[in-house]
């Protein structure tokens, strides 16, 4: 049996309790520290499940700017964020891009869609 | 150019000047003209693509450049809201007449009833804090390389060290980390970050950068090109401590300490600045110590929300619609506020009440140091009008206080904010 105590900053309001998760074997023991559900819950996710976010740019060909903000359309598995960003380093779009245009559809298989988040028109200059 | 003359002219087309061409518009202004001297509107938000933008006025979390294209979608849609880009303006005369020149007109002289000062803030640079060393390439303002990496397409470097732990600097870390740069590790001199606790979450521990609280730099090492600092945990005092120095390699330094309200414009016409806030005195409805002449946003305080830059833009534009039409009523006395023990900044610092029609008062205050459980009280004259108590409070979060119409009717001449602790 490992035991395992991991110390959880919450990040769901701004009292930013630090609590700590006790596991045995992958299985979670006790949750202490935080004052409301929403921060044992959070916890719990940060422990099984973490998810985030993704935000990064894609090249752009002809646009009035050579980048392109992108969004991940839902949170991604923490742990293959930085392959996405990495996989997205290699997708260039051509202009013009719409705001909400899916730019990579599934990403990685994470059945996630990359969409942009500002339009992009074509470039005024010849 | 036209001889017409605007209802109101706003200057800076960032997330306070658009809120203001859009308010001016809903109170009534016939002409508003919104001066930009960058490519596009949108201001800072365009190159801050991350999320978290819009949680209070739209209720979802967009990314800066999302938020932006709802305020430009109304602002491009209206025939009203005149736009001009690329164009800077030199000077703003006590007439009101704005002096401004693009490379399609050349020099232009605009006439407007009234001024909305949107102009935002700068960053301050190595030359503000005054950091020893040589003068390598490779040291940027956070910002900057923000602009450089999420717009231009250039890398500033591959091995950053991050100066300051405000968002701009958390945010900076993980942008650069995604972009495949090493973030050697972030440096704070004071001994708390000034960051939200979801970016040092998010931003520094879920790509372990070390985060040096109580450190600053001491050096910066390299000739042609940046290639290490020298950083020491510093006192109470903020100095140095000898023997505690030690060297981080790195060929980029980003600098995130602090932004400054850009006020050139507004000083040099004489309006009246706040020399805490850096921006110009305002009343409730954002108007300076010249009639006619209104500012919101980051140019009157930095705010850490863009929900809270719109909304005061929204109040001057109103307002300065009103002024425009000749429908501001004028005030029949002044109540000054001011920041009493533990209160760093309120804004806005004077509230003029007029003779009919009292409305609401919303108050942005910022505490001098974190602290738990404390209650903010606003007083007048010894009698406690308003009170409040929060669980948390931090320097870095505006706080906003609302004050009832009825309470302002009880106010005297004057209205003290203060901290008290329990």
């Amino acid at each position: 049996m490992t035991q395992c105590v991991r110390k959880i900053n919450c990040i769901v309001c701004p009292l930013s309790c630090v609590g700590e998760i006790t596991s045995e074997d992958g299985q979670i023991q006790t949750i202490t520290g935080f004052v409301c559900d929403r921060g044992k819950k959070y916890a719990k996710e940060e422990m099984t499940s973490p998810k985030r976010t993704l935000t990064t740019t894609v090249k752009v060909l002809g646009g009035a700017l050579p980048l392109l903000p992108v969004v991940s359309k839902l949170p991604l598995p923490k742990d293959r964020v930085m392959a996405c960003a990495q996989y997205l380093s290699t997708v260039s779009v051509k202009a013009p891009v719409a705001k909400g245009d899916i730019i990579c559809p599934n990403i990685l298989g994470l059945k996630v869609d990359i969409v942009a988040t500002r339009d992009m028109p074509i470039s005024q200059k010849s | 150019m036209s001889q017409r003359i605007y209802d109101v002219a706003i200057i800076g087309g960032g997330p306070a000047g658009l809120a203001a061409a859009y308010g001016a518009r809903q109170a009534g202004a016939e002409s508003v003209l919104v001066i930009e001297r960058d490519r596009e509107l949108g201001g800072i938000l365009q190159q801050c693509i991350h999320n978290g933008f819009g949680l209070h006025k739209f209720q979802e979390e967009l990314t800066g450049p999302g938020y932006a294209s709802r305020y430009i979608k109304l602002i491009r849609q209206d025939a009203k809201i005149e736009v001009m880009l690329d164009t800077m303006v030199l000077e703003v005369a006590a007439d009101k007449s704005i002096w401004a020149v693009n490379p399609k007109f050349g020099l232009m002289q605009i006439a407007t009833k009234a001024v909305i000062f949107t102009m935002g803030c700068r960053e301050r640079t190595r030359g503000a804090i005054r950091i020893p060393g040589y003068r390598p390439a490779g040291v940027f303002t956070a910002g900057a390389a923000q602009r450089m990496v999420n717009m231009e397409g250039y890398l500033p470097g591959k091995k950053i060290v991050i100066l300051g732990s405000g968002d701009i600097g958390l945010i900076m870390a993980r942008r650069m980390s995604l972009e495949g740069a090493k973030v050697q590790g972030v440096l704070e001199i004071m001994p708390y970050s000034n960051g939200l606790t979801r970016n040092i979450v998010q931003c520094l521990e879920d790509y372990d950068i070390p985060l040096y609280l109580s450190h600053t730099i001491t050096k910066i090492h390299g000739a042609e090109r940046v290639t290490g600092i020298t950083c020491a945990a510093v006192d109470g005092k903020m100095q140095p401590i000898p023997g505690t120095e030690f060297d981080i390699e790195c060929d980029c330094l980003l600098l995130s300490v602090g932004l400054i309200p850009e006020n050139e414009l507004s000083q040099a016409v004489g309006v009246k600045l706040d020399a805490i806030t850096s921006g110009p005195v305002v009343n409730q409805l954002r108007q300076t110590s010249l009639p006619g002449f209104f500012a919101a946003g980051n140019v009157v305080h930095v705010h850490d929300l863009v929900d809270f830059v719109s909304e005061e833009g929204g109040i001057a534009g109103k307002y300065a619609a009103q002024y425009a039409r000749g429908n501001l009523s004028a005030p029949v006395r002044t109540i000054t506020v001011t920041a009493g023990t533990g209160v760093r900044t309120v804004v806005p610092q004077q509230i003029d009440v007029p003779a009919t029609v009292i409305e609401p008062v919303r108050l942005f205050m910022r505490v001098t140091q974190p602290d738990k459980k404390i209650a903010i009280s606003i007083t007048s004259a010894d009698q406690t009008l308003v009170s409040r108590r929060l669980p948390v409070a931090k320097p870095s979060e505006m706080i906003v206080i609302e004050m009832p119409a009825s309470k302002l009717e009880e106010a005297g001449e004057q209205l003290t904010f203060s901290i008290q602790t329990q």
